[in-house]
């Protein structure tokens, strides 16, 4: 039987290193805690972060464990395939409500747009599949952040751009809301990522719960709030039926 | 008034599946059930004509109970199922002869090099519009009344049936032994090979050629027409519609104008153009077949070009090499690179379907060098859908004298961003993604739905289709031309291989 692979055991040691105290350590520290040399450490750290068993803080560049080591065991959703999942019910969404449908996964503190259905009215419009949306601006981006608190601290810590005069720009304000949407299970803004427009989203979980992506659909505001200035009940019926769908989908095999 | 829906049969060759649709084309419900395959010899794909009829019985109601909806709700079913398998029973037990002959089965391949030689082989493409080949229903059926003891005598008795699936289902679910209806639509006969193109009906010629009694096929009948009422599973339904799915899918991507065309991708890819009344005849090896017939009007041609290989090169890709975990990841790992390296995959894996048909080609990776990734090989793989997709649309173009303006799409691949762009990039034209994915039983919904006067006309259907999504072409004009250039020769290289 072949022995023991010591940069396994080397990796390992790293990942228990991180695992400790505040989890955030330069390249020197780490080396001269585990008595290795510089290079075989970083070769090591950066072996782990290709993996997304270890992130790197672009600022400090200190080393901390990743977020696919936190999501092991549950499944990793790569994005074509929540597509592939989800069509038949965004589909069946934007039939239903009328409006766009956009399902939205986090990506560098924006809103990654990783599916899109046109609005069924025909009348022209592009594919935005791959284009970033504002966080804490739209509907798809406070389901995100509601339901991550790591990325919403780290969204507050950051500067809440004004993008409208209804953007949410005060830090409490916008945890506020985020505690709302939690109590409600959906979303919602009206004229806070751009003017006349207004949005619905809900969270799409994966096995065990975690929220991997949200789903919503966007519109005039006085579709999709009409006739109060709050969202529409059979709108947010049918967003949500949407996203449980979706959940559910997720949770049979494949 | 309680709200009325229109149901479909998806009887494909996996599943069967009940859909209920409302007026404005959305779908309400789904039920779904898979039947097993049987592999009994190399080549060989049988079904259980019982268990797909027992799957019906189970989806139906359950499709109803999920809408809230009674038979009372339904105006009208129409059928849509998988072409060309062949079912045989006894019409006083009602019991199949035997299993089912899948479309994929090519048991008949000895039979029909045979029936090559035979006086009388050169009028089958010019009456049937289809070239001699194992693909289709008549071999099939001779095979039966050759291989199983006594068929003939009972057939040319009439004691025995035939009937693809949606001519089984619609026996059994108007009564069966006891008064059901034995129908079929035109665009099912029209895959037989026995069906004259030009009078819709039986022809003696072909009917003599392949030895096949007259007794035992069902009357042909327009795809939309009244086949009669459901007594059983749910009593009281008015069967209003039938189509082949690749018929149906044309038919629920509104393809009702001559030129329009659309693609089903899939495991393999069908594409089918409308020719509007003119019965074109390919001279490119594509098939000329019936787009569809509404009842009292003049039957719509189509031509059409099947891909063996599609979606199942992904599947290879995932479970032969293993180089993804889903099929969808395929999408993740082409876009880790920019272009295909210089590398390019033919798919022929057992032989080439359309334009081609070379049936001794295999397939190849070619321009392999050291350079290549597995995100070059997953692009490669991709790109050999939208190079395929190409060489059937310049086949259609060429033998319709029509440039089609845009390409419908539907089926699972069309999730795959990066393919539906390919291909627009590749064809030149729009790609346009409706938004019910589901047309094939949407095309059977419609056409039972129009036959009963849910829907007043094409034009109602028309409105109801709607834009999911379009991706228009980016390609730079040289590089499309160099890069076709160099995938014509790769398929070349695949030529000739066994011998």
């Amino acid at each position: 039987m072949p022995g023991p692979i010591q940069s396994i055991e080397r990796a390992a040691a790293i990942l228990r290193l991180l695992a400790r105290g505040s989890g955030r350590l330069g390249l020197g520290d780490v080396a001269a805690s585990l008595d290795l040399p510089k290079g075989t450490t970083h070769g090591i750290l950066r072996t782990l972060q290709g993996v997304g068993f270890v992130e790197q803080d672009h600022t400090s560049g200190h080393y901390r464990l990743g977020a696919a080591l936190l999501h092991l065991g549950t499944s990793y959703l790569d994005a074509n395939e929540l597509r592939s999942r989800a069509i038949n019910w965004a589909d069946t969404l934007a039939a239903r409500s009328g409006e766009a449908v956009r399902i939205g996964t986090p990506l560098d503190g924006s809103v990654l747009v990783v599916h899109h259905v046109f609005r069924p009215d025909d009348t022209p419009q592009i594919l935005d599949v791959g284009s970033l949306l504002p966080m804490h601006a739209t509907a798809l981006g406070k389901v995100l952040l509601a339901y991550d608190a790591e990325l919403a601290a780290r969204i507050r810590r950051a500067e809440l751009t004004s993008l409208t005069r209804r953007t949410i720009v005060e830090p409490a304000a916008l945890a506020r809301v985020l505690g709302q949407v939690r109590t409600a299970g959906w979303a919602s803004e009206a004229e806070e990522c751009m003017p006349g427009e207004a949005s619905i989203a809900a969270p799409i979980r994966a096995p065990g719960g975690l929220v991997v992506a949200a789903i919503g659909i966007s519109g005039p505001v006085d579709r999709i709030c009409a006739p109060s200035s709050t969202p529409a009940p059979e709108l947010v019926r049918d967003v949500h039926d949407a996203a449980r769908a979706v959940s559910r989908d997720l949770m049979t095999d494949g | 008034m309680a709200q009325r829906y229109v149901m479909a049969i998806d009887q494909g060759t996996t599943s069967t599946r009940c859909i209920l649709f409302d007026q404005r084309g959305r779908l309400v419900s789904v039920a779904q059930r898979e039947h097993q395959q049987y592999f009994p010899r190399p080549g060989w794909v049988e079904q259980d004509a019982v268990e797909i009829w027992r799957n019906v019985d189970r989806v139906v109601p359950r499709a109803l109970r999920d809408a809230g909806a009674s038979a009372a709700d339904v105006v009208a079913l129409g059928i849509a199922n998988q072409r060309e398998t062949a079912v045989v029973w006894d019409r006083h037990t009602g019991v199949p002869i035997g299993r089912a002959i899948v479309w994929q089965d090519i048991r008949t391949e000895n039979l029909v090099r045979e029936l090559e030689r035979a006086p009388g082989s050169e009028r089958i493409r010019e009456r049937s519009g289809l070239p001699l080949a194992t693909y289709f229903t008549a071999p099939r059926l001779r095979w039966m009344l050759d291989a199983i003891p006594g068929m003939r005598e009972r057939a040319e008795r009439g004691d025995v049936l035939f009937g693809t699936m949606e001519t089984w289902l619609i026996w059994n679910l108007t009564g069966g032994v006891d008064g059901g209806v034995h129908a079929t639509d035109v665009t099912n006969a029209s895959r037989t090979l026995l069906m004259n193109l030009a009078t819709l009906s039986w022809d003696d010629d072909l009917l003599a050629f392949f030895g096949i009694p007259r007794q035992m096929l069902p009357q042909i009948r327009p795809s939309t027409d009244i086949f009669g009422e459901t007594r059983r599973v749910v009593p009281g339904i008015k069967i209003a519609a039938a189509l082949g799915d690749q018929h149906a899918a044309l038919f629920g991507q509104t393809c009702f104008a001559r030129g329009e065309t659309k693609c089903t991708y899939g495991t393999g890819s069908f594409l089918l153009m409308n020719t509007g009344t003119t019965l074109v005849r390919s001279t490119h090896g594509l098939l000329t077949t019936i787009g569809y017939q509404v009842a009292g009007e003049r039957v719509v041609y189509a031509l059409e070009g099947s891909i063996a290989v599609t979606g199942s090169l992904v599947q290879w890709f995932r479970d032969s090499l293993g180089l993804i975990n889903s099929a969808p990841e395929i999408e993740t790992l082409a876009r880790t690179v920019d272009d295909n390296g210089g590398c390019y995959i033919v798919p022929a894996f057992s032989g080439l379907f359309a334009p081609h048909w070379r049936s001794e080609a295999r397939g190849i990776i070619a321009g392999l060098t050291s350079y290549i990734t597995k995100g070059h090989l997953a692009r490669a793989v991709l790109e050999s859908t939208a190079w395929q997709t190409r060489e059937v649309v310049d086949a259609m173009n060429a033998d319709a004298g029509l440039r089609s303006a845009t390409l419908k799409v539907d089926g699972g691949m069309t999730a795959d961003h990066l393919l539906m762009q390919l291909i627009a990039d590749v064809l030149d034209v729009p790609v346009m993604r409706p938004m019910v994915a589901e047309t094939v039983s949407l095309g059977a919904a419609y056409a039972a739905g129009l036959a009963v006067g849910y829907w007043p006309d094409l034009e109602g259907l028309r409105r109801n289709w709607h834009l999911a999504a379009r991706w228009m072409p980016q390609m730079d004009p040289t590089h499309r031309d160099t890069e076709y250039a160099n995938w014509q020769r790769a398929v070349k290289l695949t030529f000739d291989w066994v011998q």
